[in-house]
């Protein structure tokens, strides 16, 4: 392996870009395709299928071995609010190997002191969420409780790929913030997006449960096999 | 430290860069069992330093001799691991798979 080869790919895998190692086998020799580059590729059929799933593989092409590695970004959780319950996340997150980035725009609760090793911006969320590019590795949690933060985060993961949104609340709480998203012209399919109340039903009470919750509803939102109608409908990855 | 997919390979390249021979073991092909799936990978420096892994630890320390070994002679080796041949008690996979793991050395 070239380190050249390794240079971009981790490059193109920090900047949140897929990237595929072609080797063969019989030889040892590789090239990189970068995820935009793979439509000009000879092999851009197979290529592309691999990219669509994700998976790595071998394939036999013209009486020689390919071995194909396909790298796609990390998974990405975002969370709005640098609450208590958010402490205890971005550690869990960051053991099951998911980066972390924590958006509260109250300067009091957005400090390193509070989330130490763990990227924290002070910020409201519609002026940071557009930059951030919520692609379909990203997961969204929106944990502050007030709408005048949580709605702008919302209503930016609702128009963005991400793979999960996660809304702390009660039903109660959940229907009012539906109602008002509906009146931004948000469907009943788009609301059903979001998970709330946030996390899976654990009975979980302490913050540091509640953390553990919402990251086995990430998890298995990421992992879980699609449904056929889900999967036909799911889009290249880019 | 813990360490993901993601990351083995900026720490591979950073030992690189630093002037260690480092080498890449990848897992190519999977049958039955196993614990890893295709696409996991281990990094070796030539200190026997190691991140990642190919098996559930069943062939690792295999995998890292033949990485030391690719380190020092350079080029690309394709190794099989599983339990058809009896040989292989040492570091069979007792999960009952077969895997197929390459191994370079980044140049």
């Amino acid at each position: 392996m070239r380190l050249e080869h390794l240079a971009v790919l981790n490059q193109e895998r920090a900047a949140r870009r897929a990237v595929l190692l072609v080797t063969d086998l019989a030889s040892g020799q590789q090239r990189l395709v970068k995820g935009d580059d793979v439509a000009a590729d000879p092999l851009a059929d197979i290529l592309a299928d691999r990219l669509r799933l994700g998976k790595s593989g071998t394939v036999e092409q013209e009486g020689r071995s390919l071995f194909i590695n396909v790298h796609v970004p990390p998974v990405r959780l975002v969370v709005i609010g640098a609450v208590h319950v958010s402490q205890a996340l971005a550690e869990l997150a960051r053991t099951v190997g998911i980066d972390v980035i924590i958006i509260d725009p109250r300067t009091a609760f957005a400090t390193s002191e509070r989330f130490p090793s763990t990227r924290v911006i002070a910020a409201w969320p519609e002026e940071v969420l557009p930059d951030l590019n919520l692609d379909r590795f990203s997961a969204l949690a929106v944990l502050t409780h007030d709408p005048k933060i949580d709605d702008p985060a919302l209503i930016a993961g609702l128009r963005s790929a991400c793979f999960y949104i996660g809304a702390l609340g009660s039903r109660k709480t959940h229907a009012a913030r539906c109602g008002r998203l509906a009146a931004r012209q948000f469907s009943d399919d788009d609301l059903a997006r979001i998970h709330a109340p946030i996390g899976l039903d654990i009975g979980a009470v302490s913050p540091a449960e509640i953390a553990v919750s919402i990251l086995g509803e990430i998890i298995l939102a990421l992992r879980r096999k699609p449904t056929r109608a889900e999967a036909t409908q799911s889009e290249p990855v880019g | 430290m813990l360490t993901t997919d993601d990351d083995i390979l900026v720490h591979a390249e950073t030992w690189k860069r630093s002037g260690k021979g480092v080498a890449v073991a990848t897992v190519v092909d999977t049958w039955g069992s196993a614990p890893r799936p295709v696409g996991s990978q281990l990094v070796v420096d030539q200190d026997g330093n190691f991140l990642g892994s190919v098996s559930g630890g069943c062939v690792e320390g295999d995998v890292i001799t033949e990485g030391l070994d690719i380190i020092e002679a350079g080029g690309s080796k394709l190794l099989e691991f599983g339990v058809a041949d009896e040989t292989a008690w040492r570091v069979g996979l007792s999960c009952g798979g077969k895997i197929r793991i390459l191994v370079q050395r980044i140049d």
